[in-house]
């Protein structure tokens, strides 16, 4: 018993005038620690996965969002396994060897000795725990189609389905608003997607950087002037609102840079389209064609200051009062992103 | 170093600190827009007839060139450099917006259509209208500045003015009976409960300013304010 835990010291209660007359048996401090360590791990875990984990955000809204519920859940109980051993651990060791008035030092002799065993389970413990945390973390950051996050111009996740719906978000000192190419490239106030349904945000600034945050869809991107970031969502069949907030500090209203959106049935959101489509055409025939990016110093106080050429000038004229000027303009790439009902 | 000496370096420092936190308090407490209130203009539930006017050229304060809201007092008439002004909620509020500084296309289109007014409208100069393109205004000037309320989805263009008239007002405040203006006027309703709700114009309009958007639009009082509703 030379090399057990109990006898290097480590959960030995310290010499003391009691220790060496054998009046009192030391319990088994190991056993009594994993036990209470393991209920309480165990029933946390459980208690959390049962009662709060389908209550965490950003909720079930997408595929994304119940992803990123479900990382937040798994990492949650990973880290209350660690979390109760370490506070059973220091509270025992608080109350079961505390120092006595008048005894000898509780930390002194045996019980302050190094345990190679114990320091080498202790070690490689922690270290797979983190390095398990860190593989689990990477893998769900970008599982599945980019996990909600903005994947750039040129996004590597894509999703299999061919009926994806295309939205562009486009930031703005401090509003955001929503092209819907596939609806004759109308520009909308408020964010309305359908329930059920693969989701291309194509989000975009025309001035400073924003961040499109769409939290109970799991969506964040960021929104830059030149940059077509494109995410992908699957929304789930649940239906109701969601906040839209910039998440890219752009100014003095940039906490008032909020909105809600809507998700609703696959046929609300086409009698929504069509509607919303009539009703805007009387201004959306004033907007640029519908392009990825656009430039955002093509026509302000300052004039032209940014290199336009590929690119639709937000506004349809350069200078007020100027024959608006032909512009090569990338016309949208073609992707799969036909969008129908089914 | 001696006692005395390192106490006196330390109540030297935290002298500074101190002037130095006040000082940036007071600026900051200074340098607040006062408000202009409505809530008792008018009668309980009468409309409120709330009068603004846009200035290229502001003319006052800390910052005399940049361009500005400016707000009338009800009782006084005279046009605040402000742009906090207190509603009652609840509302009938109708807007008489003179717009005194030149045109300039709307960087974003969008924000030529009128919404979240009465019937979806307002009038420029008496005439009703939908939508005020920078590119078809009726008198060729496009889009001074417009005023917009993102919370209440309240969007009104304004149209801007020819610099070359002689009645071209350069410096603030202007005057709706001597120099040139369009008109706007739009009715909307206060929510029935007490909030603050940002407005602010969406051309950036902060000349000289890279790309317009910083200056004027990023400092309170001038591009942008609060419609204060209590109720
Ligand atoms: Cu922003
Ligand atoms: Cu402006």
């Amino acid at each position: 018993m030379s090399d057990d835990i109990e006898s290097q010291g480590w959960t030995r209660a310290p010499a003391g005038p009691t220790a060496g007359t054998g009046a009192r048996r030391e319990p088994h401090h190991f056993r009594r620690l994993f036990a209470m360590w393991f209920v309480v791990s165990l029933a946390g875990d459980l208690v959390w996965w049962f009662v709060v984990g389908p209550h965490v955000p950003p909720g079930t809204m997408t595929t994304q969002a119940r992803g990123a519920q479900f990382d937040f859940n798994v990492l949650f109980l990973a880290s209350w396994v660690v979390v109760s051993g370490v506070c059973i651990y220091l509270g025992y060791a608080f109350y079961q060897w505390r120092a006595s008035r008048g005894g000898p030092d509780p930390v002194g002799g045996p019980a302050a000795s190094s345990n190679v065993r114990v320091q080498t389970i202790w070690i490689t413990t922690t270290t797979l725990i983190v390095i398990a945390a860190f593989i689990f973390g990477t893998v769900q950051l970008i599982l599945p189609q980019g996990a909600g996050g903005g994947e750039g111009p040129d996004p590597i996740w894509k999703p299999t389905s061919d009926k994806v719906l295309p939205i562009q978000v486009i930031a703005q000192q401090w509003k955001f608003t929503y092209r819907y190419p596939t609806f004759g490239g109308m520009e909308t106030s408020t964010l309305v997607i359908p329930a059920d349904t693969w989701i291309a945000f194509h989000v975009t600034s025309i001035d400073v950087i924003h961040d499109f945050w769409a939290y109970q869809l799991g969506v964040k991107a960021d929104a830059n002037p030149d940059v077509d970031d494109v995410a992908y969502v699957h929304t789930s069949g649940q239906l109701g609102s969601f906040t839209v907030r910039c998440d890219e500090l752009c100014g003095i209203w940039h906490g008032a840079m909020f909105d809600y959106g809507k998700v609703v049935t696959k046929t609300q959101f086409m009698a929504w389209g069509s509607r919303t489509e009539r009703a805007n055409a009387d201004n959306t025939k004033y907007l640029p064609p519908f392009a990825w990016t656009y430039v955002p110093t093509a026509n302000t106080t300052t004039g032209v200051t940014a290199d336009t050429s590929g690119q639709a000038p937000y506004s349809r004229i350069e200078k007020y009062g100027a024959t608006p000027a032909k512009k090569t303009v990338t016309s949208p790439k073609t992707t799969s992103s036909t969008f129908t009902t089914t | 170093m001696s006692r005395s000496g390192r106490i006196a370096i330390v109540l030297g420092l935290l002298a500074c600190a101190v002037f130095m936190i006040v000082w940036v308090a007071m600026n900051f407490v200074g340098s607040e827009p006062g408000t202009v209130s409505y809530l008792t203009a008018q009668a309980p539930g009468a409309p409120v007839h709330l009068v603004m006017q846009t200035d290229g050229v502001v003319g006052t304060g800390a910052h005399p060139t940049w361009v500005s809201y400016r707000i009338q007092t009800p009782k006084t008439h005279v046009f605040v450099h402000t742009a906090l002004v207190e509603l009652p909620a609840n509302s009938m509020i109708d807007v008489t917006i003179y717009q005194f500084d030149s045109g300039s296309p709307l960087r974003n289109q969008f924000f030529g259509r009128v919404t979240g007014t009465i019937g979806q409208v307002a009038k420029l100069n008496g005439k009703t209208f939908k939508v005020l393109n920078s590119y078809d205004t009726p008198n060729g000037q496009g889009v001074g500045h417009t005023f917009t309320v993102p919370s209440l989805n309240i969007n009104v263009p304004l149209e801007g003015n020819n610099t070359s008239k002689p009645t071209f007002c350069t410096k603030g405040p202007c005057s709706p009976v001597t120099q040139e203006h369009t008109t706007t006027t739009f009715a909307f309703r206060t929510p029935s409960f007490s909030g603050n709700f940002r407005f602010q114009c969406f051309i950036p309009c902060g000349a000289g300013h890279y790309a317009g958007n910083a200056g004027p639009m990023q400092t309170l009082g001038y591009m942008g304010g609060f419609l204060e509703v209590r109720a």
